[in-house]
């Protein structure tokens, strides 16, 4: 058997929440020598432990507030877990939010290459990608306008083309799936669903059980930062449901 | 080993975040490129018009005012520039580095280093200076082969500005006050350092001031490319020694501190 695509190994986040927002150095001292610096623990998530085999599709459902983005944040390696560690075979293209790495003052050409460099990939493999995302992302003359201009969904729209052209092997999708119009909504689906073809991992995460569904074979349901059910998507699925309308 | 192969995976990043600053800064801008020479160039005009009658007239040991102030300034304005855009650099970026994972040291390094490329080319004003005072001037500045070892100086320069660089980012990200702080050090450091006058001629008493006034790594720093580019002689080995071990300190004392620090930066970016 081929090596999992990842592995989450007992991780536990645990943030202070500060009472107060200390953030410049008078207060900070003041309290420090006042002794009035206190911080709430709060365990965004507690005790995770599950596996994603390649070519997985996990839906990972909860309700608001249950840890969900902070454990895609922890897979994608931008926050660091407390305790336990993830491990991650093969690239991951980070969807959390299309565009985040984008300069509103860049043209759409210039920050298709600086969005690359932030995912590592070379000028040289861009350029040679370059023509496939302009063309998916339907920017057309637009693309040499700066940024800052665009209207959100042509940002949305260069993200998702960006993030899928680069054929990354486990996809992180934080509900963007609502990107654009209907047509190009359609089409960034169709997108996804080739690129499953191809045996990409993805974990997908989302209010929307049909979604779920309709994407993922496997689901996981978090709960105040634990992982009470995981198992096939249709089963989990059911189970879900059946929470929402028990609450 | 490890931090050299992330390093190597996202040099691409740093070659992007350089080139983006530089075709930023001066973009919408009519003169562009040209005011990395203008900015200096005149300003040096406007200290020259102001200082020179103070402290350039009668003293043959500057042997040329303009030429010394320019060299003081063109450092202290990269040291300066540098480090406060590194400063601000992982609040800037706080959008990738909340949903991407991606080496954040970069940030800071990239800002040092754009603002080197510029300083680079705006050294053009310099040569264009040196060159039309030995040409038209009676004040000629020397010129040696020891101009070529004023590499020295600006290599060390870059490291000091990376450590400084490195340790303001880290502070800055939790204390917002830094930024605000560190505007008026610079302002100190503008004064306490021999830019616009020469240490000898202050003819301070103290020993205690003197030697505070000497233990400024910039000092030493802009001493030896002055030696280098105006003076024509070998520079002090002191001076070498002390900026340069002063400088490697800053930036293993900014790397560990980064490093220390930086799992924390989202939690308060």
């Amino acid at each position: 058997m081929a090596k999992p695509a990842i592995v989450v190994d007992n991780i536990s986040m645990m943030f202070n929440l500060h009472q107060e927002k200390v953030d410049n150095l008078k207060e900070y001292f003041i309290k420090l020598i006042t002794r009035k610096l206190r911080f709430n623990e709060f365990w965004a998530l507690n005790d995770i432990s599950f596996t994603v085999e390649k070519g997985d599709r996990v839906g990972i459902l909860g309700f608001n507030g249950a840890g969900k983005s902070t454990l895609l944040k922890v897979i994608a390696g931008v926050l660091k877990p407390t305790k336990g560690t993830v491990k991650v075979n093969g690239i991951v293209a980070p969807m959390l939010e299309l565009g985040a790495g984008f300069d509103m003052n860049y043209s759409g050409r210039e920050n298709i290459f600086l969005y690359g460099a932030t995912m590592g990939y070379s000028r040289k493999f861009i350029e040679e990608k370059y023509d496939e995302i302009v063309e998916f992302s339907e920017l057309g003359d637009f693309i040499d306008v700066p940024v800052k201009n665009y209207s959100s969904g042509m940002r949305a729209r260069l993200g998702f083309a960006i993030a899928t052209a680069v054929e990354p092997q486990i996809l992180i999708l934080d509900e963007v799936l609502s990107v654009g119009d209907a047509k190009f909504k359609k089409k960034s689906e169709a997108k996804i669903r080739s690129m499953f073809d191809k045996g990409i991992t993805v974990l997908f995460v989302s209010h929307s059980v049909n979604q779920v569904l309709n994407i993922c074979n496997k689901a996981i349901i978090l709960e105040k930062g634990k992982v009470i059910a995981q198992g096939d998507a249709k089963e989990i699925c059911a189970q879900y449901e059946k929470m929402v309308k028990g609450k | 080993m490890k931090y050299l192969k992330n390093f190597y995976k996202y040099r691409f990043l740093l070659y992007e975040i350089v080139r983006k600053n530089i075709k930023l800064q001066y973009r919408n801008s009519v003169l562009g490129i040209f005011w990395t020479f203008l900015q200096p160039l005149l300003t040096t005009c406007v200290l020259v018009l102001i200082f020179g009658g103070i402290f350039g007239k009668k003293d043959e040991s500057l042997v040329n005012y303009p030429i010394y102030l320019l060299c003081g300034r063109l450092l202290y304005e990269f040291f300066t520039q540098s480090t406060k855009r590194a400063m601000r650099s992982i609040r800037n970026s706080a959008s990738v580095i909340k949903k991407v994972y991606v080496p954040k040291y970069i940030y800071p390094l990239s800002n040092v280093t754009a603002n080197f490329v510029t300083f680079l080319i705006s050294l053009l004003v310099l040569v264009c200076f040196v060159a039309y005072y030995y040409f038209f001037s009676e004040q000629q500045p020397h010129i040696t082969p020891y101009v070529f070892l004023a590499i020295v100086p600006i290599i060390i320069l870059f490291i000091l500005s990376v450590g400084v660089g490195l340790i303001l980012s880290t502070l800055a990200v939790f204390f917002k006050d830094i930024e605000y702080l560190y505007e008026v050090f610079c302002m100190l450091l503008f004064y306490a350092t021999p830019i616009i006058y020469k240490l000898e001629t202050l003819k301070i008493q103290s020993e205690a001031v003197k030697l505070a006034l000497m233990a400024n790594p910039l000092y030493s720093i802009i001493q030896m490319f002055r030696d280098c580019v105006l003076f024509g002689e070998m520079m002090n080995p002191k001076h070498i020694i002390y900026s340069a071990c002063f400088s490697i300190a800053t930036v293993i004392i900014g790397l560990v501190l980064f490093y220390k620090k930086q799992d924390k930066f989202i939690l308060h970016i």
